[in-house]
């Protein structure tokens, strides 16, 4: 009961200025953990999609979808993980590596085997992008690291329900 | 159609939403609205004399008829003016709709001049706010602003406005409905979760509804009332909750909490059912938390739990973790439950007489009371003779501090609304520009500000608003020359050592009255209290009477900081009281 739990929290908020400011400012005005925020248009303009990464004792976390609800701007919110359901998540990350001597061929192969893309190359660097859910990213981050990681950029996760069901205004 | 001043649809708006009455402070960004002022007869302006008392005099206003309090002010200072009185309003979760002017739009960001960021300063002390970007925009932000404040858990809403929008033009329609997708306050409780909590009600054996300011709020105090009847329990309120529940019913235990009656702390300490509604167990209930209400919340000790009933989720299981929670409107809810119940056959008087006898021992053990003396005035006399004298049917507001929790303890609530408090954010200097609100709002009532002589110079400058408006409030100042409540805590817990809260510096209350052209009085005699408010409830006029009262009374019973409940404080620790002077005061009649 009492261990902390890391959830994805996806929500339906009104895409307007100020929006953001009022969710960031709940999660650090109460002390609420965010490890990823990622935000986007919906097919309706008028909507925004917001993905949250966030983690707490089980209390803390039904706090935050109750707090979350109470914001005017916020249409609609559900945590992903407390749903049961399955849901596909993905993050996106950038990474600037070395590329010089063993270390080219070597960062080439482990973005071969992650499926990932070399976006940019010079003589002494490549910038590697792979997707992929967390446990993904973390591993290729993991190997890369010999090679040298210069720099890192994250999106932030993004998830969606699997099946049918989707998050829908009402 | 015709196309109005922004400045126009300003004051049409606000028609619209029946309004008669506004309070605040020009400037330059809302120079406009009070150009166009004169031309709306049917809106009574008053000027207070800061933005805070504007706030803090809306927020009053709201509180003692449940009808949303307007306030406007202009840009930068003006609005940051506002904070305190926003965040009060926030707390106690009152419905107040706060204008601000704004620099023209196209200045935004520039650091222009008394330009402040006020929709981002409020936003965690709102429960809306609005930047409006348009003049075709205002009214439906109006009727937004009005909306969200007064509906669900009422709270303030913040609208600002840019110099540019009230002078720009636009067809003026109001929306007769609206609706906010992401704005859905839920009314009706769950059946289902309503008809879980009947069965435990009748499970119980030492039940006890703690009530709080969500009964007030919701125009509940009737079916509060029918039900504690109903199933013969005992009722404790919070502060917020004072007049929620009428003080002087045979179930009534008095306030909980950390001034809380000795019957009323030892009562949630030793229930097995808390049946919570529209409160919020705030630390200064709970106390200690772990050891908050541990019969109840202990089902090895045959505990069945809590019952809360509150219109906020997040109110939910934020503190204390309940075990039967109902959403909605506490009115609703409790009808809903009135039905259940009463379908049930229990003989609940037989069911708790053996607990109303304990309760009533715990009280006859140690009554609220304090050491009368023909000496020197006892504050809590002062509340009791003010009780008497208006037959407790005057509306009292409180500053922060000793005076607040005497005024909760020692007078006698009868209605909802009667009783106007900043219990959330304990807001000194609240109390004076709140009873010029309630007063304007209830012109035929005694309206009557319990002071502390701290809090009141707070806000002192409203003096002004009261004389030029001619405000019948009564300000009773408990003068004891020290920020009292601090001074209660370094006696107590700081071994005497008064740091910075020695005020005997002060000004002469009763020729600062007279120099704003009001009436002052000063009593300093114990036998002159009683026939002093005999006559000062006879008076049309505002007064000021500043009460010399004992320096260093005690606010008691008291829970310290981080201790349970049930360690109560219940005197002076080194004083020696001599228990026959001791004056048994306002006792609690339990149904024998
Ligand atoms: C604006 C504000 N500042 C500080 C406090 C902290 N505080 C709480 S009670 C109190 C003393 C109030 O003194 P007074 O108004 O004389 O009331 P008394 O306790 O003496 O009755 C203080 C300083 C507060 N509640 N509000
Ligand atoms: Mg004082």
């Amino acid at each position: 009961m009492d261990e902390i739990r890391r959830h994805t929290i996806s929500l339906l908020v009104e895409n307007r200025p100020g929006v953001m400011a009022r969710i960031a400012g709940l999660f650090s005005s109460k002390g609420y953990n965010i490890h990823s925020l990622s935000v986007g248009e919906t097919m309706d303009p008028s909507v925004s999609r917001m993905t949250i990464v966030t983690s707490g004792h089980p209390l803390v976390l039904e706090q935050i979808v109750k707090q979350l609800r109470r914001l005017i701007d916020v249409i609609k919110v559900v945590d992903l993980t407390a749903t049961g359901e399955k849901f596909v998540d993905r993050e996106m990350i950038l990474m600037k590596v070395n590329a010089k001597g063993d270390a080219r061929a070597e960062a080439m192969r482990i973005t071969e085997i992650f499926r990932g893309k070399i976006v940019d190359v010079s003589p002494e660097t490549f910038v590697i992008e792979i997707t992929g859910d967390e446990g993904k990213i973390k591993a290729a981050v993991e190997l890369l690291k010999p090679c040298g990681i210069r720099e890192v950029v994250r999106t932030g996760k993004v998830a969606v329900m699997r099946g049918p069901k989707s998050l829908k205004l009402v | 159609m015709a196309k109005l001043k922004g400045y126009q649809i300003f004051w049409e708006s606000l028609l619209k939403e029946g309004v008669d009455l506004v309070f605040g402070f020009p400037g330059g960004a809302v120079i406009n609205i009070y150009d166009e002022l004169v031309n709306y007869p049917q809106i009574r302006h008053i000027l207070t004399r800061h933005e805070q008392g504007a706030v803090h005099a809306a927020d009053g206003y709201a509180r003692s008829t449940g009808r949303a309090g307007v306030a406007i002010v202009t840009s930068g200072p003006g609005a940051t003016n506002t904070v305190t009185g926003i965040a009060t309003a926030y707390m106690d979760s009152s419905p107040v709709v706060v204008f601000t002017g704004q620099v023209p739009t196209g200045l935004i960001g520039n650091d222009a001049f008394q330009e402040a960021d006020i929709v981002g300063i409020t936003r965690p002390c709102t429960k809306h706010n609005f930047l409006v970007k348009s003049t075709q925009e205002l009214a439906e932000t109006i009727k937004k602003a009005f909306y969200i404040a007064t509906t669900g858990r009422p709270g303030p809403v913040l609208v600002d406005i840019p110099k540019d929008v009230l002078t720009g033009e636009a067809e003026f329609e109001y929306p007769e409905k609206i609706s906010i997708r992401g704005y859905h306050p839920s009314t009706r409780g769950h059946p289902q979760q309503v008809k879980k909590a009947a069965q435990l009600i009748a499970q119980a054996r030492r039940p006890i509804i703690y009530a709080g300011g969500g009964v007030i709020i919701s125009g509940a105090s009737r079916e509060l009332r029918e039900l504690a009847e109903l199933i013969h329990t005992p009722v404790t309120l919070t502060l917020m909750g004072c007049g929620a529940f009428p003080g002087d019913h045979p179930l009534f235990l008095g306030m909980l909490g950390m001034h809380g009656t000795y019957v009323a702390n030892m009562g949630i300490s030793n229930c097995d059912l808390i049946i919570a509604i529209g409160a919020r167990f705030d630390d200064r209930v709970t106390g200690k938390l772990d050891a908050f209400a541990p019969m109840a919340r202990n089902k090895a000790v045959g505990g069945l739990g809590i019952i809360h009933i509150d219109i906020d989720p997040t109110s939910i299981s934020k503190n204390v973790e309940v075990d039967v929670p109902i959403v909605g409107d506490a009115k609703n809810i409790l009808e809903q439950l009135i039905d259940v119940i009463r379908t049930m056959e229990v003989d609940w008087e037989g069911r708790h007489r053996d607990w109303l006898a304990q309760l009533k021992g715990w009280d006859s053990q140690h009554p609220l009371q304090y050491e009368y003396s023909d000496e020197v005035i006892k504050p809590q006399y002062v509340v009791e003779k003010l009780w008497e004298v208006t037959q407790g049917e005057a509306i009292i507001t409180t500053e922060v501090g000793q005076n607040q929790m005497w005024a909760a303890l020692f007078y006698r609530y009868k209605r909802p609304r009667q009783f106007i408090t900043s219990g959330g954010l304990g807001t000194m200097g609240f109390g004076f520009p709140a009873a010029i609100g309630a007063q304007l709002g209830n012109p035929e009532a005694l309206v009557i500000d319990i002071a502390g002589d701290g809090s009141f110079q707070m806000n002192i400058q409203e003096l002004a608003t009261v004389a030029e408006y001619r405000i019948p409030v009564k300000v009773v100042i408990l003068n004891n020359r020290y920020l009292g409540m601090v001074r209660q805590w370094q006696e107590l817990f700081f071994d005497k050592k008064y740091s910075q809260t020695d005020i005997s510096v002060q000004p002469d209350f009763v020729k600062v009255a007279e120099a704003y052209g009001i009436k002052g009085y000063r009593i300093e005699d114990p036998k002159e209290v009683g026939p002093f408010f005999e006559n000062l409830v006879k008076m049309k006029e505002a007064v000021i009477v500043d009460v010399i009262v004992e320096r260093e009374e005690g606010v008691f019973p008291m829970v310290p900081a981080g201790a349970a409940t049930s360690e109560m404080l219940l005197d002076k620790p080194a004083s020696a009281k001599n228990g026959e002077r001791l004056k048994r005061l306002l006792p609690l009649n339990f149904p024998s």
